[in-house]
């Protein structure tokens, strides 16, 4: 697998999540689309973190590979070895899952009281304030 | 994490911690009078530990000290936007204190979800890792967008679920354009990304690469939603329309001047190889906001409408500085751009603030946000007339106050930068802007008022009232000490 497919395969995701919370009425149905914008976003850190970095790394595998053992034997903190960088991606990748989970909780709060409001969820109905 | 990890991040978490106590005093007292109280002198514990840390930067070499995994730098750019989040935090909780008293229940949450945002917006102006940039920004964004919808009513949740969309959606193109740029550059970090991309870059194709030119207009997207930049400026009126005035108040300033201080260290720090190219970029962002700012702001019959189009005109005033760049300014006067913005920050909030405490305290009383229902405040209300009058003069920049000094270090900035087109731009808009500013200034002085009943306004937002009021005519006669602390915040952006 090259690290083009995975890309394309993100924007694919990233495209139709930006096209469904641009076209769709209901609240819930464009919460779930900028959910998948953010899953796009997580693919392509990913992949990168897959393919990009262990690269970097190639240019001097020797010295790569004595710098994990040392951190591993001396118990270094991560933050300062190659092995943080090799996982830079997916670490950046969680923080984004944790951080979309807590938006999507404050969204669906707001729309149970957007509902209570005006028993409504559609997003075409807000539109009280114009100008 | 070591002790000193703890240390250099000590006033978000005393800040963070402070929202938590203000919270759990709201379950226990009965008297919520005291919530606002124990904000306002609770920031005394970030503000000694931010002081503590500006005293210990003299004894560092570089000037700035790196901790939590290289994600977090304590230097006095960082500490400039502490100071200043600090002060708009004490004055916008100060101003609400009547608007809060009037809230049946969870008074304590909305001091405690506005200090949990400050402390977001002090982590911002310190991150140097595109990571801790981004859970920065959400920490910021997201009890805002509780704040907005905090009235629970019609207009407020459809201010908070305008917010809420718009922003989750800007920051999946945000973290969309920092992912290519992890991509590209292999990491996130911003000094090693502005390392690895000397070594990279294709000069024949603008930003250097196709994946940067995508990345980095991505990040300007997401950027320019925070510091409501023309055109991701949808959001804006909305939610300062429907959200509480003073969280209005409280995002129309503090949120633009953490957005500009991660902006500049993005830009300036991480992408300063190719900064002839986003320069571009951020002067004709810079022109169309200011344009269509103004323009729509004419036909505004609503005041914190009209607010919402001028906040964006003056995001477009303050990218004149972001665009003034290094590379094209001469030698000794680098930083005249990036210091100019600060500056500005400062003198847009003392500014903003004044005009917004007055119409707090003068809509409290009417219970209308239209323009119309100003009329006559110079006789009912003179002391918070003159000070909107005051404070509007100096949004239009007119001497001697501090907009105006704002606008002529941008201006100069944007001159010695061959930005010139982008002045007269400027001047122009200021222009077209006096044509609404000064509408209201005519309606409170001369158009009758619908009732004689004089406007009375509590110890608290009148003291906010002083101290905004007294800055701007500071900051317009006196500008000389700000503008050397500001230019010595920026030098760190030059290394």
């Amino acid at each position: 697998m090259n690290l083009e497919n995975f890309l394309i395969f993100s924007g694919i995701i990233f495209s139709i999540g930006l096209y469904g919370a641009l076209s769709k009425k209901n609240v819930i149905t464009v919460l779930m689309s900028i959910e998948l914008m953010f899953n796009g976003v997580n693919i392509a850190l990913i992949a990168f973190s897959r393919y990009v970095v262990p690269q970097r790394i190639a240019a001097d595998p020797v010295a790569a590979e004595a710098e994990v053992a040392r951190a591993l034997a001396e118990g270094t903190a991560l933050g300062e070895t190659v092995l943080s960088t090799l996982l830079t991606g997916q670490v950046f990748a969680i923080f984004i899952i944790t951080i979309a989970a807590a938006e999507v909780a404050l969204g669906l709060g707001i729309v149970i009281a957007m509902y209570r409001n005006r028993e409504t969820v559609d997003v075409t109905q807000a539109n009280l304030m114009r100008g | 994490m070591t002790l000193h990890d703890l240390y250099l991040l000590s006033p978000e978490l005393s800040l963070a911690s402070l929202g938590m106590v203000v919270i759990i005093l709201d379950m226990v007292l009965r008297r919520k009078g005291v919530l606002a109280a124990v904000s306002v002198v609770g920031l005394l514990a970030p503000l000694a530990f931010s002081i503590s840390l500006w005293g210990d930067l003299s004894g560092e070499p570089d000037g700035q000290m790196v901790g939590i995994f290289n994600t977090l730098v304590v230097d006095k750019f960082s500490l400039f936007f502490k100071f200043l989040v600090m002060g708009i935090v004490a004055l916008v909780v100060m101003s609400s204190v009547e608007y809060v008293s009037r809230l049946r229940q969870f008074q304590g949450e909305y001091y405690g979800l506005m200090l949990f945002s400050a402390s977001g917006m002090m982590l911002l102006a310190a991150t140097t890792d595109l990571i801790s940039t981004y859970v920065a920004l959400e920490l910021t964004t997201l009890p805002l967008v509780a704040l907005a919808a905090f009235l629970r009513d019609s207009r407020s949740t459809e201010a908070g679920i305008k917010f809420l969309l718009l922003s989750a959606m800007s920051s999946a193109v945000l973290l969309y354009g920092m992912t290519l740029t992890y991509g590209f550059t292999g990491t996130t970090q911003l000094v090693e990304i502005f390392e690895r991309l000397g070594a990279s870059l294709d000069a024949t194709v603008p930003f250097g690469s196709h994946a940067l030119f995508l990345g980095v207009i991505m990040i300007v997207a997401g950027f320019g939603f925070k510091i409501a930049a023309v055109p991701f400026q949808m959001w804006v009126p909305d939610v300062y329309e429907g959200a509480p005035t003073p969280i209005t108040a409280y995002l129309s300033v503090a949120s633009k001047a953490a957005g500009f201080a991660i902006i500049l260290r993005v830009f300036y720090i991480g992408f300063g190889e190719i900064s002839l190219d986003w320069a571009a970029l951020f002067a004709v962002l810079s022109a169309v906001s200011m344009t269509v700012g103004n323009l729509v702001a004419i036909a505004q019959k609503n005041i914190k409408r009209m607010l919402a189009y001028s906040t964006i005109a003056h995001a477009g005033f303050l990218m004149v500085g972001v665009a003034s760049i290094a590379a094209r300014v001469p030698v000794g006067e680098t930083t005249l751009g990036p210091s100019g913005v600060l500056f500005y920050l400062v003198a847009y909030a003392v500014t903003n603030l004044a005009a917004f405490f007055a119409i707090i305290a003068i809509s409290n009383r009417t219970g209308s946000d239209m323009i119309s229902s100003f009329a006559g405040m110079g006789r009912r209300a003179p002391f918070l007339a003159i000070i909107l009058a005051f404070a509007i003069v100096s949004l239009l920049g007119i001497p001697p106050t501090a907009g105006f000094m704002g606008k002529l270090y941008m201006f100069s900035a944007a001159m010695k930068s061959d930005l010139a087109w982008l002045v007269v731009v400027g001047v122009v808009n200021s222009a077209i802007s006096a044509y609404y500013y000064l509408k209201v200034i005519r309606v409170m002085y001369m158009v009758d008022p619908e009732g004689e009943e004089k406007i009375h306004v509590a110890y608290a937002p009148q003291a906010a009232l002083y101290i905004t009021a007294l800055g701007i005519l500071a900051l317009g006669i006196f500008p000389g000490p700000l503008m050397t602390v500001a230019e010595k915040a920026v030098a760190v952006l030059f290394r």
